[in-house]
């Protein structure tokens, strides 16, 4: 298990995508699956950079673990900020015409659908979430 | 990092797109096509050089076809298998134009 810890904070997002990247390369993960977890972690990410702290200043520390045999990765992400269960939100409907489509809630709605599993729970203070991916 | 290569032919534009469209680099192309795309009557994103799309980058496409619905046409080519599955799964391959 490797961790980073850093602020919450846009500016972050390629340092965090790197971390994620070069444990993935260990795996020799494919192309597709990288992309995906590469969007997963992007939208966890950037929704506590923008939302945890509700404008103040926090950390978020990114905790990786990964599996051969069979190969897979286990992402947990740990913020102090506000009880948020991303798990819980409902999903967009992804059918509704151009007119009346909105973006929101499309970020966790693509990492529900493209992660094995998504956990969530609230524990001494801190949202913990963690996806898993296996990589086949 | 995200490179935008701009061709205006007329009342066509051609985007071509390298890298990552992402929460950092979204924001690039939604001020290129804001500044370029007023008499434009076909937008062609040429996604061969595109490696990733993130949640932020639809948000871009999505503006942009509907601005694009009102004057002309937009359609998107040469999009990878990766990010194909991208639309599909976020239901964007029904309201854009893949070719």
């Amino acid at each position: 298990m490797k961790e980073i810890t850093l602020d919450a904070k846009l500016g972050n997002l390629d340092e965090v995508l790197a971390f994620v990247d070069s444990r993935l390369e260990e795996l020799e993960c494919p192309v597709k699956a990288q992309m995906q977890i590469d969007v997963a972690v992007e939208e966890i990410f950037v929704n506590i950079a923008s939302y945890a702290y509700e404008g103040q200043p926090g950390s978020a520390t990114i905790r990786m673990e990964i599996r051969q045999n069979p190969k897979s990765a286990e992402i947990t992400f740990l913020d102090r900020g506000i009880p948020y269960n991303p798990v819980e939100k409902e999903d967009p409907d992804v059918s509704l015409p151009i007119e009346k489509r909105r973006i929101g809630g499309l970020g966790i709605y693509m990492v529900k659908k493209s992660m094995d599993e998504m956990l969530y729970e609230r524990r001494d203070g801190y949202n913990i979430l963690t996806i898993i991916k296996k990589i086949s | 990092m995200l490179n935008i290569i701009k061709n205006l032919d007329h009342k066509t534009l051609t985007i071509a797109l390298e890298g990552r469209l992402d929460t950092t680099t979204a924001p690039q192309l939604e001020t290129e096509l804001k500044s370029d795309v007023a008499d434009v009557t076909l937008l062609i994103m040429d996604f061969e050089k595109l490696d990733y799309i993130s949640s932020a980058g639809l948000r871009v496409l999505l503006s942009a076809q509907k601005v694009m619905n009102k004057q002309g046409t937009m359609k998107i080519i040469h999009v990878s298998d990766a990010i194909n599955d991208i639309f599909e799964v976020t239901g964007f391959s029904d309201i854009l134009n893949i070719e």
